[in-house]
């Protein structure tokens, strides 16, 4: 495991990874909870105080319990609903789950959110910090005691393919074999490469984007062979473009109309 | 080797969406039971898109959909190995009755060290009043400064008052009671983390505070107040912060216990119900108690006393009969 990471090997021999969310990403959502949180409370306290003629006792009350319930509550209800975001972790894409791989318990939730007591400690979730930095699995003691752990849920932004890549006709396409054995013999980094490049080609200076295009076109043509007809006169980043639209778009765009 | 990743991917796609369906469905409703036949038909699919996924981690340029086949493998083995109780319905009856004695018995080695550990504050605190006048000005915080007052003067002042003193903020009292207490009773229990040290600290200042008031009391000639004052919300608010403080020596054992195999996260893990079962009867007790106090044992008179105490001592043994009642037995708990 590595310290980003919690991987969990199925019977099956699957192996998949959970990326960990670190203690300043987890303190911002945090931070964000409890504007929500103070939010609420001042919100329930202003629109009580309209009724504080009629029965002030009742109204103080409520505030005072709100005040206590709320903080608790937020957290365990979202969690417990939302499938372990708050609005916090969700606008940071963070997750809390149970830290086996398995689903998150009621009890989880309820567990995690009553032993933020300790984490937070003396002050600024001091206890919480140094626990989730010295755990393996970045787990604050309300983490530990409940055996949850927070990732993050970040869905990788893929890139906009169909702009990238456009609908022009490749010419690669024409060589099934080719493309399977293209997609069979590059390596996920090569592939990332390719991509990278074509990402952030207008980032280059001029004479770097050619060299860089004819260096990555060279190193894939040593990968398949395609005939000669079919390269030639294809630019090196057309090349690219092509190879990258094998390699990431699994079924043939509509060729535009000429 | 997969030679033509469009027609894999054609191939294989209906049973990934299957597979995704069935795990939307089981997502929206917790409750949901699948049939022998759905459970096989689910397995089935799980075991394919796992096969699917191996495939796909040797043709390793098609990033999307091995991070596809990866999430759905994450969701689907989560409702598969799951093995704990999966989530029936909640009965708050049988919760109450039946769930609640079970634990607390199941649990009840770390009671006994809680109580022990306040018997010891009060036992300190009785001592340290009686030998010390100023122990009570060092030991007691500020928030708690009326019980520096002398007692037989504070006993006047209160049946001079009548219960008077609360009118037209009982509620607020009550609230304020109970968010307190509460509170206490989940420091209590989250203090378990400090494999114990911290909740034995904090059962020992409540009970040096409860043995010094009642020490106090006690050799001023006050014993009747004190019983009438403390007995109506402190039969069942004593018990109940002693129960939160169980429920952390509950965390600690689990932390600390030897001798035992399983690694602390598993021994956590196991205690975990536990421990919120215990928190939720804190917390109706505390309710009780909070409004006990606001309404009932603020209100003082010789009078009122022999009732107060009554009501108090009637409150600790249903309580008693509550927790330790043989035939509330969870069949299911734990040798």
């Amino acid at each position: 495991m590595s310290a980003a990471e919690l991987r969990i090997r199925t019977p099956e021999g699957i192996t998949f990874a959970y990326p960990l969310a670190g203690p300043v990403t987890r303190c911002l959502a945090w931070a964000i909870d409890m504007t929500i949180v103070l939010t609420v409370c001042v919100v329930i306290s202003s629109s009580l105080g309209a009724f504080g003629l009629v029965a002030p006792d009742l109204i103080q009350a409520i505030t005072v319990i709100s005040f206590f319930v709320v903080p608790v509550a937020y957290g365990v209800a979202f969690e417990w609903f939302w499938r372990g975001q708050t609005l916090g972790k969700m606008m940071l894409r963070l997750r809390v789950m149970d830290a086996d791989g398995l689903r998150l318990q009621f009890h989880q939730v309820l567990m995690r959110n009553l032993v933020r007591f300790a984490d937070l400690l003396p002050g600024c979730y001091l206890v919480g910090g140094v626990a989730s930095l010295l755990s393996r699995k970045a787990q604050r003691l309300g983490d530990l005691a409940a055996g949850t752990i927070v990732v993050h849920h970040r869905k990788p932004a893929e890139p906009d393919l169909e702009q990238l890549l456009g609908t022009k006709f490749n010419s690669l396409r024409a060589h099934p074999h080719l493309c399977a054995r293209l997609r069979q013999r590059t390596s996920p980094d090569e592939a990332r490469l390719a991509l990278q490049a074509l990402l952030r080609r207008d980032e280059f200076d001029p004479a770097a984007r050619v060299a860089l295009f004819a260096e990555l076109a060279a190193h894939f043509k040593t990968l398949v062979h395609f005939p000669p007809d079919v390269l030639e006169a294809m630019p090196d980043e057309q090349f690219i473009r092509n190879v990258a639209d094998i390699l990431f778009r699994t079924s043939e765009p509509k060729v535009e109309a000429a | 080797m997969i030679i033509d990743l469009p027609r894999f991917i054609a191939a294989e796609r209906p049973a990934w969406v299957e597979l995704e369906s069935m795990l939307d469905d089981l997502a929206a409703n917790p409750g949901l039971t699948l049939s022998l036949e759905q459970a096989q038909r689910f397995h089935f699919l799980y075991q394919k898109a796992s096969a699917d996924l191996g495939r796909v981690a040797t043709f390793a340029s098609e990033p999307e959909l091995r991070r596809y086949l990866e999430a759905l493998i994450a969701r689907a083995y989560a409702e598969l190995h799951e093995t704990r109780e999966r989530g029936a319905r909640w009965h708050p009856l049988r919760w109450l009755l039946v769930e609640v004695p079970a634990v607390f018995r199941r649990q009840i080695g770390a009671f006994w060290m809680s109580l022990l550990a306040t018997l010891v504050g009060t036992g300190f605190g009785a001592f340290a009043v009686l030998l010390d006048d100023e122990a009570k000005a060092a030991i007691v915080p500020p928030q708690f400064a009326h019980v520096l007052k002398d007692p037989a003067e504070r006993v006047a002042e209160e049946e001079a008052a009548g219960g008077g003193r609360l009118s037209g903020v009982h509620a607020t009292f009550a609230a304020q009671l109970m968010a307190n207490n509460i509170g206490v009773s989940i420091k209590a229990l989250a203090l378990g983390m400090t494999w114990g040290i911290g909740t034995l600290l904090l059962l020992f200042y409540n009970g040096v505070i409860l043995g010094l008031v009642g020490a106090d009391f006690i050799a001023a000639g006050q014993t009747t107040f004190l019983l009438g004052w403390l007995l109506p919300h402190g039969s069942i608010e004593i018990p109940a912060i002693l129960v939160g403080a169980q429920a952390g020596l509950v965390l600690a054992r689990a932390m600390i216990r030897r001798g035992d195999r399983a690694p602390m996260s598993a021994r956590l893990r196991g205690v975990g119900r536990d421990v919120v079962t215990l928190m939720g009867i804190v917390a109706l007790m505390l309710v009780w108690a909070g409004l006990v106090e606001s309404y009932f044992s603020q209100h003082h008179g010789p009078k009122l006393y022999p009732m107060k105490i009554a009501f108090g001592a009637v409150e600790l043994a249903v309580l008693i009969a509550f927790l330790s009642s043989a035939w509330w037995k969870n069949p299911r708990a734990k040798a």
